[in-house]
């Protein structure tokens, strides 16, 4: 075998993910050398409530890339950067002096403060800051998680107000202690993680004076907002110690950058139990009328920002666990595709899983899931049909909103995440986006993209066309429906979309 | 009709009463509703208990179906596990090899192809998943029929067509190379299906060392073959890649 494992030089790249911290050590083909992986613990205080302990995940961080670098068999002199990805919007308050998280880390999941978003959008609603962040008042974001822990943690304020207290999502907390922790840690953040606070401004990719005044967030709390993939510091312990930490990036932009989406109009689309997909704007933040929000993709160095589109769906691979789980129809995911493969077609059903409303582009909380088209033909593996084709449908709406938006046709998809190992659901996909799906031959897109990030900042490699150059195609399913059916097919589904609406009603 | 086997019957009567509802029952309950002895129906358990099919409560010291049993009833393994367990060691082979990658499982006459990695250059490449394959010629089809009986049935009746000149088609040369093939614990096809193709396959197995499919690397002859040998780093990528899939296989379903 042509094998480079034993030649150096490596990039180690850190996933601090919603469950688990990973390591992946990285060649200079892009080729995987050793993985280590540690999973945390998640802590539910209260109903809509999920927190992480930082400390548990900063030890969790330093035994993965001691682990990750133990089994390639390598020195740190083989290893020419670190990069970072991590679980976006999970907010951190910390002690500067002594390095103590004040409370447990508020995960992006946690809806405590849906009554304080609706509150901060006042008369104007929940697109109070859209036009100069990008997104609309949600839960999510990490701006009000701040907000929340400053109004609700005895004593904090002043201590914020007196610089005592850093913010960080996950990136920069794992940054700060890398480079040092108290009294060297170096406080940064980078833009792609920064503009999902809802404090940045998209325009300026600086913190937003009249949103921190507005959302009461002390300015001396914010790390400053540095490139995707520049050096930031050096790692002070462990392992790695004296390694450039050069590249930070959250996790969905991160798999944008590993898939090469680096022109305009390029997508890719991640699935697992809920799906994201991001297309690349380019240098413009495309402002969207359809419901998606605007991101910065990357930024590399001094180059201008990439903005992104990105459309979320709550429920893809969720809908095949619910299907296993609660239905019992199937005894594991893979078979729901031999389940669909023993029929034709769906027998006229479909199936909108709009469990806890309708997302992007509808945004209608008052949905509830529908299977639509039900008669006596229809059996359970023709429901297995309208699962796999919920995803695709699902991926066609967004996909159609981005067109709209920025009015750029995607000529293909890039995809990735544990469903694309269902043939049957990709085909499907290139179907009904009438466009070529692709799978890359590195599944590990998140990780890739932290340590494409920090390679090019180190000059491990040179520009993002050798990036490119490293892309491999694993997979292509090409569009086999005709048109007419296409048409129909997506008329039908949209019938049953429209039947989700207005379930839940006022309770006044 | 010929004489049952007493202690078969005496075992499916326990298995029955312990499937009778959900609960544990203890040696005196099982011996005394069977009208058996209490040494014979201990006999009976603890024998069912090392095959698995019965397990033991270590508190109460009742008795219980064992999980063996499920296993039996789902013994089974579904194509699309297979493929979603194997995508990364896949993935691995067709990148290290720099050959396309093909996983095959038999049906009916020939095997199935249930999963496809492209070469990975950039040229434009077919997605062949749902494809069928020869039996007695490819390097899949061989490693199957060496290592599962009901494929050696398929192709030792079926017919087997010349492909190609180097089609081996006559039963006993056929029957050797199944011979070399389970000894060696790889198959090849060399130029035997397709002219100027050649590919090495070795069998996934399950836990419990029942194979389920056969993986290989497929790309042209002179990549494959320099100087007419298959290269034997290819053999061993290609099989470290089947222990892989198989480990997976182990850790997770069963």
């Amino acid at each position: 075998m042509t094998d480079a494992h034993t030649a150096g030089p490596f990039i180690a790249a850190i996933d601090q993910g919603t469950t688990s911290s990973r390591c992946i050590v990285f060649d200079t083909d892009g080729r995987i050398v050793s993985v280590d992986q540690k999973e945390h613990e998640q802590i539910f205080p209260k109903p809509g409530w999920v927190e992480h302990n930082a400390a548990e995940i900063w030890r969790n961080v330093q035994q993965v890339v001691d682990g990750a670098v133990a089994k390639a068999g390598i020195t740190s002199a083989d290893v020419k950067a670190i990069g970072i990805t991590n679980q976006r919007e999970t907010t951190l308050l910390w002690d500067k002096h002594t390095g103590e998280p004040v409370a447990n880390a508020i995960v992006w999941q946690d809806t405590r403060t849906a009554e304080l978003c609706r509150q901060l959008g006042g008369a104007e609603g929940q697109d109070r800051f859209r036009a100069a962040t990008g997104l609309p008042l949600a839960s999510y974001f990490a701006g009000p998680k701040i907000r929340w822990l400053l109004d609700n943690t005895p004593g904090l304020r002043a201590r914020a107000e007196a610089g005592d207290i850093l913010f960080g999502t996950m990136d920069s907390w794992v940054i700060w202690n890398l480079t040092g922790g108290p009294g060297r840690g170096v406080h940064v953040t980078d833009v792609t993680n920064a503009s999902r606070t809802m404090l940045m401004n998209l325009e300026t990719l600086d913190w937003d004076a009249g949103i921190l005044d507005a959302m009461g967030v002390p300015a001396t709390v914010l790390p400053e907002i540095r490139s995707s993939a520049e050096v930031y510091g050096r790692a002070a312990s462990g392992t790695l110690t004296g390694i450039p930490v050069a590249s930070a990036l959250g996790d969905q932009q991160a798999a944008l950058f590993g898939q090469t989406c680096y022109a305009q109009g390029e997508a890719k689309s991640t699935y697992g139990t809920g799906t994201f997909l991001l297309m690349n704007t380019a240098d413009e933040p495309v402002h969207s009328e359809n419901g998606l929000l605007t991101t910065v993709g990357y930024r590399i160095g001094d180059q201008p920002a990439v903005y992104a589109l990105e459309g979320s769906i709550a429920i893809t691979g969720a809908l095949v666990q619910w299907m296993r789980d609660q239905m019992g129809i199937i005894s594991t995911a893979a078979e729901i595709e031999t389940l669909a493969l023993s029929v034709e077609d769906n027998g006229g059903a479909y199936f909108v899983p709009a469990f806890s409303g309708l997302f992007a582009p509808y945004w209608r909380d008052d949905a509830r899931g529908v299977i639509a088209g039900l008669t006596r033909y229809v059996t359970k593996a023709h429901l297995a049909r309208a699962v796999l084709e919920a995803t695709a449908w699902q991926t066609r709406e967004i996909v159609d909103a981005m067109t709209k938006d920025s009015g750029v046709e995607l000529t293909s998809l890039k995809v990735d995440g544990g469903m694309t190992a269902n043939n049957l659901l990709m085909q499907t996909l290139a179907d009904v986006l009438d466009a070529p799906v692709v799978r890359p031959l590195v599944a590990e897109t998140t990780c890739l993209g932290a340590a494409y990030a920090a390679g090019l900042a180190v000059g491990f490699w040179p520009d993002t066309d050798a990036l490119r150059a490293n892309w491999r195609r694993a997979a292509e399913w090409t569009p086999r429906m005709d048109e007419a059916t296409r048409e129909r097919e997506y008329n039908d589904w949209l019938k049953a979309v429209q039947r989700t609406m207005g379930w839940i009603e006022d309770k006044e | 009709m010929a004489r049952n086997i007493q202690s078969l019957e005496r075992a499916a009567a326990v298995l029955r009463l312990l499937a009778g509802g959900d609960r544990r029952l203890g040696l005196s309950d099982v011996a005394s509703t069977l009208g058996l002895a209490k040494g014979t129906a201990h006999g009976i358990l603890r024998t069912l208990q090392q095959e698995g099919f019965v397990e033991q409560d270590p508190v109460s010291g009742r008795y219980q179906l064992g999980a063996e049993l499920l296993r039996l009833g789902n013994s089974y393994l579904d194509v699309h596990e297979l493929r979603a367990r194997a995508l990364p060691w896949t993935d691995d082979l067709a990148r290290a090899s720099g050959e396309s990658v093909h996983l095959g499982v038999l049906h009916h006459q020939g095997v199935l192809i249930v999963h496809h990695v492209f070469r990975p250059d950039d040229s434009r490449q077919v997605l062949e998943i749902g494809a069928m394959q020869p039996l007695h010629s490819t390097a899949l089809g061989k490693v199957l029929c060496a290592v599962d009986p009901v494929a050696h049935a398929e192709a030792a009746e079926g017919d087997r067509k010349a492909l190609t000149p180097a089609t081996v088609t006559e039963a006993a040369e056929f029957e050797q190379i199944l011979e070399l093939t389970r000894a060696r614990g790889w198959g090849s096809d060399v130029e035997e299906t397709w002219d100027g193709i050649a590919s090495v396959a070795a069998p996934v197995r399950d836990r419990r060392g029942m194979p389920v499919g056969a993986v290989g690397v497929t790309g042209a002859v002179e990549r494959l073959c320099p100087g007419g040998e298959l290269r034997p780093d290819l053999v061993a990528a290609v099989r470290d890649c089947a222990r892989a899939v198989a480990r997976d296989l182990g850790a997770g379903r069963f």
